[in-house]
């Protein structure tokens, strides 16, 4: 008999319910209004009152309503059909819900029970297989999805059967396991995982150290972040979070892409649904939206549910790298889901921590970071989750407990300037304030010797060098005047500038500008950098300005064209043009 | 939301605060409505039998015997074509003297569009204003505030870009507004002849503050009305939003809640983002369209209102005095629309986003000049044409006096351009440079 209980206190979505048996913290129930019922999870107990947080509005409601409890904590339901879907922060599936608006109570399924899929068996009868063993695989779009030993069983089994390739429904058994007391366990393709606990199928989880091409050159060629790395997008209101996120959800080299839009705007996720169907997969050959899931949980929608939609979204990202693939996943933003924890912890009444957030609120952070990561699964094979989120700092200041915690918990850090936003010098990330703590990992250095090239960490750490010489020469521009400093600051300065703009500078909205190869991002870093080396002459300042301008006008004509096309060797041959003028007066 | 002989009178109240007051009473529903002493007020709290309840115009003078009577619903608005060339208050009643609206009420406040069934946003809205048309474009299913000090003219300008889009209808939430302020809008809007497609709902700074939150959600419910059902594009003005943030602040104040930055609540950022996101294009046409109002202290917009409005909002335009030209002028800086992607370079000409982007660069060296000037320092030729390219393009582009076609303002563009800058210096694709830029020297 599962426990039930009755509706005694609301307090907009924190409900007090009194129970007549066991509860557990996390535990799901489901409040009984009269036609609807509301979804809620418990988040205190105390005595025999359960305070439950309603993933819905609780208007109406009224004292004295009938809960049921389920007996467990959130679940994500897992198996083939979750690529390409669009869930709600619960994993209810959006596009089947009836109706423009969305209804209360209106909890969909997340897969679909009749659908057939082709299953070829990976593993034969009287294999040893454990928790998260591969046991066959059905093709999901072009990803062979694995159908594996649910995560909840404990122990080794003997497979005692399994199933011959063909056509299968996900509740089907394909495999009959033995567990050691004898006893014989069905298996079907699909599962269920608590979401707020990691998935732990695998061998072993060491430092990331494989280089994740991402296209964008102010990330890759300065700031570059790795397969089963973490990073972190901070930035003021308007400077280029968003954008940041959808250019990498969009170029980044990755199997799967899990967009979790976490109490952001609406039209930000419908600008997904509108172009990712259209949008080639350069990889692939396929389109966008066949290699991305998208769990929409905007702003409008129910507050409690925008924490959940973090955890759903990295279940499923775990679930994936089970299967040994690479997933990229992205929250927008993490601030949101952290303020809806606030607003709990204030119903509550709790003893606030810093900001009013609770006071736990830096190891709930730390906790989520943690399960991203690149792993060797029990078969050898590796996968990987690469987690970058955005954080959205209250009035732009870095000091703010949801910055500050993360600073601690990711190892990319992309600062968005909002000086840099100001002038249009986008993506807006500030080079120099920026890091990738992978760089300084010696296995990450070994890859980048043997598969990018021996020069490209010394290359990264010149640039990063030049970014700051050119910002103290600024200084004293500013400070001394154009003709108070010597001629070769505004040299200093300006070579600075050839890579911002050059480099750093990348319009999202042009089809060529928009992703740029490693090949190609190190061709043009050796470009700019041979522009720094080269020593050219100038009689007055004035000339340095007009003749930098015209040098980056022609870098800026090659980055909006293709890569060694005839137009893109005809500006760099009027570029070579160009930086023989000075050298010439030199002789 | 009269009385009726069926329902139940409680008269013993428990507990009075500065906004609310609390009573036993059973089978009372969340947000549910009531009537304290012909006061109206809704249900803020439920703790057994225990029910705590936000009193709209305040306490003052309620007695421990108060007529407490529940209604059974939540805040509801009638909705049907009636509603059209109205004036109503808070609570939707009418305020112009005339008759009740007859139609289906529904309950304000309610359920979100599910995000797949909404469509991209494509429909430009023109203003004539370049300020917006060209630099900040807006679109249809977007929401977009200004930001403004209290001293500027921003009523004025959102009057006018009202009345200049082509949309079926206008829905005026005001909150907090003068009685000067009120009069004006009814003013213009009579004087345009457009009265019949404009609805509006009134809070004046007469009216009890608390009141004002239920001003957004009944023009919201208005506009979700004439744009689900009616498939009609409709504008909604709502000003001021700093006011109602303010009224936000006030409940959760006396409801002894933990404030956060600046003594604001806690869940702003939900509370704005509930009404902001009812901004939608539908699927069958039909769209909402929110331009509000949130002023600055100061010009200060790291303070907890306009910070959090910027986040939810799909950009914002920044109005302010331009000294150099002693107009008003929408800010290139720090005015954003976030959705002008859509609909720029491609409803409009293909150089639209380089040009656009080109100027405001130019402008930014300007501001760099002007910094160096007030320093004392020489300045190059390069600073003083990009001095002189500013106050032209302020005076020709930005200012909200401005009334233009868009092509114009392009052209207008590349003239400024083209004299005062060279091609290296604009730094625009050349092939747009040599379609649109009509130079000289190409
Ligand atoms: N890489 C970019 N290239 C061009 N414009 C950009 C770029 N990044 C941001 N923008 C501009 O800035 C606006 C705001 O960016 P967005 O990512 O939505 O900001 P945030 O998420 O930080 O609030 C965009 O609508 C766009 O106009
Ligand atoms: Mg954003």
């Amino acid at each position: 008999m599962s426990t039930k209980g009755k509706v005694g206190g609301i307090i907009a979505n924190l409900v007090i319910i009194e129970v007549d048996g066991p509860v557990s913290q996390n535990e799901i129930c489901y409040i009984k209004m009269s036609g609807v019922e509301l979804m809620a999870e418990v988040i205190r107990i105390g005595g025999n009152n359960a305070y439950v947080q309603v993933f819905e509005s609780t208007r109406g409601l009224k004292p004295g309503t009938e809960v049921e409890f389920t007996g467990h904590m959130l679940e994500a339901t897992l198996g083939p059909g979750i690529l390409s879907k669009n869930f709600d922060g619960l994993q209810h599936d959006l596009d089947k819900m009836e109706g423009i608006f969305l209804k209360k109570g209106d909890y969909t399924p997340a897969l679909e029970d009749d659908k057939l899929w082709e299953f070829k068996p990976i593993a034969k009868k009287d294999d040893a297989v454990f928790p998260g063993s591969w046991l066959g695989e059905v093709k999901e779009n072009w990803i062979p999805h694995k159908i594996m030993v649910p995560f909840k069983f404990e122990g080794t089994f003997t497979i005692k059967s399994i199933a011959e390739q063909g056509e299968y429904k996900i509740n089907d058994t394909i495999a009959v396991l033995i567990n050691t007391n004898n006893n014989e366990v069905p298996v079907s393709m699909v599962q269920k995982w608590p979401v707020k606990i990691p998935i732990k199928a695998y061998k072993e989880k060491p430092r990331p150290f494989v280089l994740m091409e991402t296209g964008i050159r102010v990330i890759d060629s300065l700031n570059p972040i790795v397969e089963g790395g973490t990073g972190f997008i901070p930035g003021p209101f308007g400077t280029g979070k968003t954008v940041l996120q959808h250019a990498l959800s969009k170029q980044a080299d990755a199997d799967m892409i899990i967009i979790a839009a976490c109490g952001e705007r609406a039209n930000e996720v419908v600008e997904i649904f509108a172009e990712f169907p259209k949008l080639d997969d350069s990889r692939t050959g396929r389109k966008l939206i066949e290699r991305t899931t998208i769990i929409a949980n905007t702003s409008n929608m129910p507050v409690a549910a925008r924490e959940a939609s973090v955890y759903t979204a990295m279940t499923i990202a775990e679930y994936y790298r089970a299967m040994g693939l690479k997933v990229l996943l992205l929250a927008d933003s993490t601030s949101r889901w952290a303020q809806a924890l606030r607003e709990m912890s204030n119903r509550m009444e709790e003893l606030p921590g810093p900001d009013a957030y609770p006071m736990d609120l830096p190891a709930i952070i730390s906790n989520f970071y943690a399960r991203a990561g690149f792993v060797y699964l029990n078969n050898g094979k590796t996968g990987a989750v690469t987690f970058i989120g955005t954080v959205s700092p209250a009035g732009g200041n870095l000091k703010e407990p949801v910055s500050e915690s993360t600073k601690k918990a990711a190892r990319c850090f992309y600062a968005l300037s909002q000086d840099r936003a100001d002038s249009k010098r986008y993506p807006a990330i500030d080079a120099v304030d920026s890091y990738s703590k992978y760089i300084e990992y010696p296995e990450f250095q070994e890859f980048i010797r043997e598969n990018i090239s021996p020069d490209w960490i010394d290359d990264i750490m010149l640039a990063k060098n030049i970014l700051i010489r050119g910002n103290e020469a600024y200084e004293q521009i500013n400070i001394l005047g154009d003709d108070g400093v010597p001629i070769d600051y505004h040299q200093i300065f300006w070579k600075s500038e050839v890579i911002d703009f050059v480099i750093l500078q990348q319009d999202a909205f042009d089809k060529i500008d928009a992703s740029t190869s490693i090949k190609r991002q190190q061709y043009m870093m050796n470009k700019v950098l041979d522009v720094y080396r080269t020593n050219l002459k100038f009689e007055t300042f004035e000339e340095v300005n007009p003749y930098f301008k015209r040098i980056i006008n022609i870098f800026k004509q090659m980055n909006y064209s293709e890569f060694k096309s005839e137009k893109f060797n005809k500006f760099e041959k009027e570029l070579q043009d160009i930086i023989n003028e000075r050298i010439l007066i030199e002789d | 939301m009269e009385t009726t002989a069926f329902q139940k009178i409680h008269t013993k109240v428990n507990h009075i605060t500065k906004a609310t007051c609390s009573l036993h009473a059973d089978g009372v529903g969340y947000e549910e409505m009531a009537t304290v002493n012909g006061r109206l007020a809704q249900v803020v709290k439920i703790q057994g039998d225990l029910v705590t309840l936000q009193i709209f115009s305040g306490t003052e003078g309620i007695p421990t015997n108060a007529e407490v009577v529940f209604l059974g619903h939540a805040p509801k608005l009638p909705v049907s074509d009636e509603l059209s060339g109205r004036f109503f208050n808070a609570y939707g009643q009418p305020i112009d003297g005339g008759p009740e609206v007859d139609g289906k009420t529904v309950e304000i406040g309610g359920p979100s569009v599910n995000p797949v069934r909404r469509k991209q946003p494509s429909e430009l809205i023109a203003t004539g204003i370049a300020g917006i048309d060209l630099n900040n474009t807006i679109v249809t299913g977007q929401k977009i505030p200004f930001f403004a000090d209290p001293d500027q003219p921003y009523n004025q300008v959102m009057a006018m870009v009202a009345l200049r889009a082509k949309t079926d209808k206008i829905i005026l939430g005001g909150m907090g507004l003068t009685n000067d302020d009120y009069l004006f809008f009814k003013n213009i809007f009579e004087n345009a002849g457009a009265l019949d497609r404009i609805i509006s709902f009134v809070n004046t700074t007469e009216d009890p503050p608390v009141e004002r939150l239920l001003v957004p959600d009944m023009a919201l419910t208005a506009a979700e009305y004439f744009a689900a059902e009616k498939n009609q594009d409709v504008l909604v003005l709502l000003t001021d939003m700093t006011l109602y943030a303010d009224a936000l602040s006030i409940v959760s104040n006396r409801m002894d809640q933990i404030p956060s930055k600046d003594s604001m609540p806690g869940s702003l950022y939900s509370d704005l983002a509930r009404l902001y996101e009812k901004a939608v294009q539908f699927p069958k046409g039909g769209s909402i369209t929110i331009i509000a109002v949130t002023t600055l202290s100061g010009g200060d917009i790291t303070h907890a209102i306009p910070d959090n409005t910027g986040y939810i909002t799909e950009g914002q335009l920044f109005v302010r005095r331009d000294t150099d030209i002693g107009k008003v002028i929408i800010d290139p800086f720090r005015s954003l629309s976030r959705l002008k992607q859509l609909v720029i370079g491609k409803k409009t000409r293909e150089d639209h986003p380089q040009v656009m982007n080109a100027a405001i660069r130019l402008y930014a060296d300007a501001a760099n000049a002007k910094t160096k000037l007030e320093n004392g320092f020489d300045l190059t030729d390069y600073d003083e044409r990009t001095m002189k390219f500013a106050k032209e393009y302020s005076d020709k582009l930005l200012a909200i006096d401005i009334n233009i076609e868009i092509d114009e303002m392009l052209n207008t563009a590349w003239e400024l351009l083209n004299k005062y800058f060279s091609v290296a210096e604009i730094g625009i694709k050349s092939e747009l440079v040599e379609k649109y830029g009509k130079r000289k020297d190409n």
